[in-house]
């Protein structure tokens, strides 16, 4: 594998932050199927009370908190990664039904799915009898 | 005229351990300058605590059943599958950027591990390794007669 697909990718985003921690940009996964699109992240030290996902307009955020990392009285001796939040936004079509959206959270893994919206699903179109 | 703003928000002792910590970090940042990344997976951080280790490692989405942790000697392996998705047929990446596939990895610990007494645990994707240190290979202490 590569470094770049190895390492973790930190956020360089222009706009200041409250916590000051390093934000990184949680690797994903996107597919759909006919009924819905599917976006997996990969976001290891979060869990469901610390991520927080936000819709505004077609806007989606999805950011996670993660705690220091620190094992009490314990000093770090070496260091491969760093520890911090993760921050990623996408912009959704109005394809998706935003009412519809379900997240969930499991081994450090965020799974969202973004249901299509009723009219742009795919439909067979009967061939009447002339 | 000029307070010192350090001493305004909060006592000087409240903020040692923060700059300690902050030296600690500066100079594990300027120790490895020139040395290349290792781009091994996963990667790993190592602690020190009361003469044991303790391993850390980000293993997103891992089945801890299939993750196999052992340990001979001094060396410790950590091996395992990421679990991939299970697709009907009728599904189509859009985008893939999360590793696939299996994993292996062995670190050499500066010490033999007692290996009966290791403790593993996987939390939110995080895998978290205790090793203690074997009682043979403690340190001992040498009376002067």
């Amino acid at each position: 594998m590569m470094e770049k697909d190895v390492q973790k990718t930190e956020n360089v985003s222009a706009t200041e932050r409250i916590r000051n921690v390093k934000t990184f940009v949680p690797r994903v996964d996107i597919y759909e199927n006919k009924d819905a699109l599917f976006l997996i992240a990969d976001m290891p030290g979060v869990d469901e009370k610390t991520v927080d996902i936000e819709l505004e307009k077609n806007v989606l955020k999805i950011c996670g908190c993660v705690e220091n990392g620190r094992i009490p009285d314990a000093t770090l001796m070496y260091s491969e990664y760093e520890i911090g939040d993760y921050e990623r936004v996408f912009t959704l079509s109005d394809e998706i039904d935003r009412e519809k959206i379900v997240a969930s959270v499991k081994n450090g893994v965020l799974r969202l799915e973004l249901p299509k919206a009723e009219k742009v699903k795919p439909r067979k179109i009967a061939i009447k009898a002339a | 005229m000029f307070s010192p703003s350090l001493w305004r928000i909060r006592r000087f002792s409240d903020a040692m351990p923060e700059m300690l910590q902050l030296q600690r970090e500066m100079n594990r940042l300027f120790s490895n300058v020139g040395q290349k990344a290792p781009q091994d997976y996963p990667a790993v951080n190592i602690w020190e605590k009361n003469g044991s280790a303790v391993v850390t490692a980000e293993l997103p989405g891992i089945d801890p059943e299939k993750l196999d942790i052992s340990v001979s000697g001094d060396i410790l392996t950590l091996s395992g599958t990421a679990q991939s998705i299970n697709f009907t047929g009728s599904e189509t990446y859009l985008r893939q950027e999360r590793g696939i596939g299996s994993f292996k990895r062995s670190l050499q610990l500066p010490f033999s591990v007692n290996a009966q007494e290791v403790e593993a645990r996987y939390e939110r994707g995080i895998l978290m390794i205790a090793l203690p240190r074997m009682k043979e290979d403690l340190p001992k202490k040498i009376k002067i007669k």
